[in-house]
């Protein structure tokens, strides 16, 4: 057993948190950290932009920024690394687990709201706490950038419908002069109520009944 | 019967309509007895049907003499047929419309039911008046009963929760049922071996052939139960999703078994080739529904000159994939269903909306005929076909029925939850189990069967069984689904914010499968959705809507039924969607603080405005035509969303700057958008209230008037601001006004714009 020796104290590091996962699963996604990393320890962004596949993604910068965002580390740090180890990876792969038949409903909200606070900080770009009309066009763009013009100027009508509607829901009677600063995480959560995050943002081979899939190239 | 209807119109109230209703419907009746009959040519006087005239000229037969000129003659053999199906298909949906006018009846039991027990009734009535009641036609079922049911549900089919429970509705609908016809049949068998039961005579693949007729779950039955109980989407999906994909199945094992049971023995070849040809009935179905749905798709792009035509494309093509299908005995379903899915995204891009309403209300038009039909023939059926009534062998397959199921859902779920990662709980397990409803194709399957010796006691049985899952687990799922309290449909609309996270989501999950190297899922749906935009939406959709990303069609598509939400609600009407007060200008960030004097709109914008302006103002004269069928000319509106776009613009530009006019006794340039519209009175007053637009100002007065006025505005007394929502409001209804002229049939309105005095609805 000297495999699970050596990742013993990642184990460790893991269970105390989310006692749900398989040794096997974790081997699997250091393998990966490993191809990623170069057999280095660390990965840095540079890493992360030359995954082939991830080029024709129009989010990819967020999806890399993501990772190293502090506030995706659950220690209410802000800001961003320069490189991340194995278990800042971990921790930001496991707002993508998904519920079990045995979690109980307090435990689903807890994991609605965490996968939610991902979205929302991947949207507030610069850690305000709020996600202002500019940062959420900017997410609608990125979203439409892979479609030239009409893509950029359909995406500005795009974001201020959708922020209305994030304020006509949330606070029903503005008067004309009121201003609406950006969305919080308690608007943020209220409309997104109905899409169920906990069963929807999570990847298959986090989960550990499930028969386990091995990492690819 | 004329004095019954006579007397009853004096009375008034509901009994009296009640009774009108019941006594025409009787009339009805009577007419489809009568006319069901073979010999009614010769108009014989036993007939109690009063409706007809009989005229006594009819009857003169002598020749040498002229003869007089029937004013009044009498013809029926020349309408029958057409004449019949029409008062059949009258006394349907006379029905349908009864029993929404009793209330409590229609909460309490499902429409199915009350369409067999009618059913049962008029073929009851034909009986007793010594008729033989006509019985639900195979040929007549399978052809045109049950294409239109099915083509509904295909075309509507919601891709996404299908797709994503694919694997598990294909379990259920292959190995469910294959498991419930041998259980069925091999239990049946067993049980007609024991001596005493007078069974005997029953052979192993008899049964089992018996076992794959009664062992579908039937699309019909299913989808008219679940229209009711409004149960959550994924249980929908999944008893509806194996109902349709268990044709295949079913298609199968009847040819094999029918086959065989002639023969009398089935060799481990034969069985190999029926697996075979359970890949080929399945897969070639799709594939011949592929083709069809890409010929439709490829057609409609083309159709952007005969609009009217246009679902009769979808129609055609549709069913053709089914009639293709059952030449090969391949599975007609599953053709139908892979041509409605493979056709609509690329239609609904190229027709016009009045097409997709048509269409959509077609369908839902004819499935709903169809089904009416197939419950009440079911139901007279029922009174007429022969029966063969053996207690043990109907009793046992009731039970058989219900207990495989069970056992086979509950079972198949077990395997399943292993690989799916939103669980089947126990209750949903239930719910799917005793969804699982037998219906009309079952009948007709059985009704197929040429091998008379057992034919009518299957017949009894079928027909047992398919009343114990309609009117038992139909009446009952109800308060079962609210006693389990089971997750209902969620009714909400889908908001742009949902969508535009669907869309996050789907991206976010497929780059974090691409980082850790996971090839899943996401990954091959990523793949297959640039595929599909790279090459097939080039060569399916016309025009440059190939490009448009889905949040965009999503988007317009919202809008435009806000704009039409708008205008149907009535303009009059105060703006119905804005329950809250918050407009855009709540959400634009302040360029500065209010007090300080606000800055001329620089010329480039006023500009733009002009020419947006002027645009929009000569379009509109060009928009009121003729409406002929002929010259249903390209809809500009329609086809053109930009502007609806340039709309919402203009308003919210209008709403921003009125915001700057609030402050009061600025002489700046009023912005020249509001003096288009009080251009041609010098009364302040009359800016108040609602008025008239008057879209047909021509161009060279346009831009005259922004001049000229621009000192007569400063010389008003400026709006209170209370006044200026209201303007907002008044313009906004202006356009939405002008959005509702567009639209609809144009009608002599254009005049009415001069009169200034007239109301928003002229």
């Amino acid at each position: 057993m000297g495999v699970s020796v050596a990742y013993s104290h990642v184990v460790g590091v893991w269970r105390s948190f989310f006692p749900t996962v398989s040794l096997e699963q974790i081997i699997n996604l250091h393998k990966r950290f490993k191809q990623l990393s170069g057999n280095e320890d660390t990965i840095s962004r540079e890493n992360l932009d030359s995954i082939p596949a991830l080029a024709t993604n129009p989010i990819r910068k967020q999806i890399i920024e993501a990772f190293f965002d502090k506030r995706n580390q659950r220690q209410d740090e802000v800001g961003s690394f320069h490189e991340i180890g194995f278990e800042q990876f971990l921790m930001v792969m496991s707002h993508f687990r998904p519920p079990t038949l045995k979690t109980t409903e307090e435990e689903r909200e807890v994991m609605r709201r965490e996968k939610l606070r991902f979205l929302f900080n991947m949207h507030d770009t610069d850690s305000d706490g709020t996600i202002t009309l500019d940062e959420y066009r900017k997410v609608v763009e990125e979203l439409l950038s892979k479609s030239g013009a009409i893509g950029l100027e359909a995406a500005k009508a795009i974001a201020d419908a959708a922020m209305l509607e994030v304020a006509s829901t949330n606070v029903p009677h503005m008067e004309p002069d009121e201003f609406y600063e950006g969305i919080t995480f308690e608007h943020f959560e209220q409309i997104l109520k109905g899409l169920e995050m906990e069963s929807r943002m999570h990847i298959r081979f986090l989960d550990v009944n499930t028969t386990t899939m091995h990492c690819g190239k | 019967m004329a004095e019954l209807l006579g007397s009853s119109s004096v009375r008034s109230g509901r009994a009296s309509f009640c009774l009108r209703v019941v006594g025409f419907v009787l009339l009805l009746v009577f007419a489809a007895a009568a006319s069901a009959s073979r010999d009614i040519s010769n108009g014989t006087s036993k007939e109690p049907n009063p409706a007809r005239e009989e005229d006594p000229h009819h009857r003169s037969n002598t020749t040498h003499h002229k003869k007089a000129f029937p004013v009044l003659s009498f013809n029926y053999e020349h309408v029958r047929t057409p004449f019949e199906i029409s008062l059949w298909i009258l006394l349907a949906l006379l029905m349908k419309l009864g029993f929404h006018i009793i209330p409590r009846l229609s909460h309490v039991v499902p429409e199915s039911c009350l369409l067999i027990f009618v059913g049962l009734l008029v073929g009851g009535i034909i009986k007793a008046i010594g008729e033989k009641p006509p019985i639900l036609d195979s040929t007549l079922f399978f052809l045109y009963l049950l294409p239109p049911i099915i083509l509904d549900a295909g075309y509507f089919l919601p891709i996404r929760p299908f797709t994503e429970n694919l694997g598990t509705i294909l379990v259920f609908a292959v190995v469910g049922t294959l498991w419930n016809a041998f259980f069925i049949g091999g239990m049946m068998y067993a049980v007609c071996q024991i001596e005493g039961t007078g069974l005997g005579g029953v052979d192993l693949l008899s049964c089992l052939l018996f076992g794959a007729i009664i062992s579908a779950v039937d699309p019909v039955a299913v989808l008219a139960m679940f229209e009711e109980i409004h149960i959550n989407e994924l249980l929908h999906i999944l008893v509806f999703g194996e109902s349709l994909l268990n044709d295949a199945v079913t298609v199968v094992l009847y040819h094999l078994f029918e086959e065989f049971a002639h023969i009398g023995t089935v060799t481990v070849a034969d069985a190999f080739l029926g697996v075979v040809c359970f890949f080929v009935v399945s897969l070639g179905g799709i594939l011949v529904g592929a083709i069809y749905g890409i010929l439709g798709a490829f057609t409609s792009r083309f159709t952007s000159h005969t609009r009217v035509i246009e679902p009769l494309f979808v129609f055609l093509y549709s069913y053709m994939a089914y009639l293709s299908a059952e030449v090969f005995h391949l599975s007609g379903i599953m053709s139908l269903i892979a041509c409605g899915v493979m056709m609509r995204p690329y239609v609904e891009a190229n027709i016009s909306h009045k097409s997709y309403t048509t269409i959509k209300y077609f369908l839902k038009m004819w499935s709903s005929v169809s089904e009416t039909l197939i419950f009440i023939f079911l139901g007279v059926s029922t009174v007429a076909g022969p029966h063969s009534w053996n207690w043990t062998f109907v009793v046992l397959t009731v039970i058989l029925c219900f207990v495989s199921r069970m056992l086979g859902v509950v079972g198949l779920t077990y395997i399943i939850n292993k690989f799916r990662i939103v669980k089947l709980t126990k209750k949903e397990q239930f719910i799917v189990a005793y969804g699982g409803l037998r219906g009309a194709i079952a009948f007709s399957l059985g009704f197929l069967l040429t091998n008379d010796k057992m034919k009518d006691m299957f017949l009894t049985a079928i027909i047992t069984v398919i009343f114990f899952t309609v009117f038992v687990q139909g009446m009952t799922i109800k308060p079962l689904v609210d006693l389990l309290a089971v997750k209902k449909k969620k009714e909400s609309k889908r908001s742009i914010n949902e969508e535009i996270h669907t869309q996050f989501l789907d991206h976010l999950l497929t780059g974090i499968e691409d980082v850790c190297g996971h090839y899943g899922h996401h990954h091959w749906k990523d793949k297959l959705n640039r595929f599909n935009k790279a090459y097939v939406k080039k060569w399916l959709i016309a025009g440059e809507r190939s490009t448009e990303p889905q949040l965009i069609s999503f988007y317009n598509k919202l809008e435009m039924k806000q704009a039409i939400m708008l205008v149907e609600s009535g303009s009059a009407a105060k703006l119905p969607s804005t329950l809250s007060s918050v407009s855009m200008q709540n959400i634009q960030p302040r360029a500065q603080p209010r007090g300080r004097i606000i800055p001329r709109i620089s010329k480039g914008r006023e500009e733009e405005i002009r020419k947006l302006l002027r645009a929009n103002l000569q379009k509109t004269r060009q928009r009121l035509r003729s409406y002929s069928r002929h010259d249903l000319m390209i809809d500009p509106f329609e086809d053109n969303m930009s502007e609806v776009r340039f709309r919402k613009q203009r308003v919210e530009m209008e709403r921003r700057m009125s915001h700057y006019l609030t402050v009061p006794a600025n002489r700046q340039e009023a912005p020249p958008v509001r003096k288009v519209y009080l251009a041609d009175d010098g009364d302040s007053r009359a800016v108040s209230g609602r008025r008239a637009t008057q879209p047909n100002l021509s161009s060279p007065d346009a831009v005259s008037l922004l001049d000229e006025s621009s000192q007569r505005a400063n010389q008003r007394s400026p709006d209170p601001p209370r006044r200026g929502p209201e303007l907002q409001e008044s313009q906004e209804e202006q356009d939405q006004l002008k959005l509702s002229r567009c639209l609809s049939d144009p009608g002599p309105n254009k005049d009415g714009d001069e009169d200034k005095n007239k109301g928003f609805i002229p």
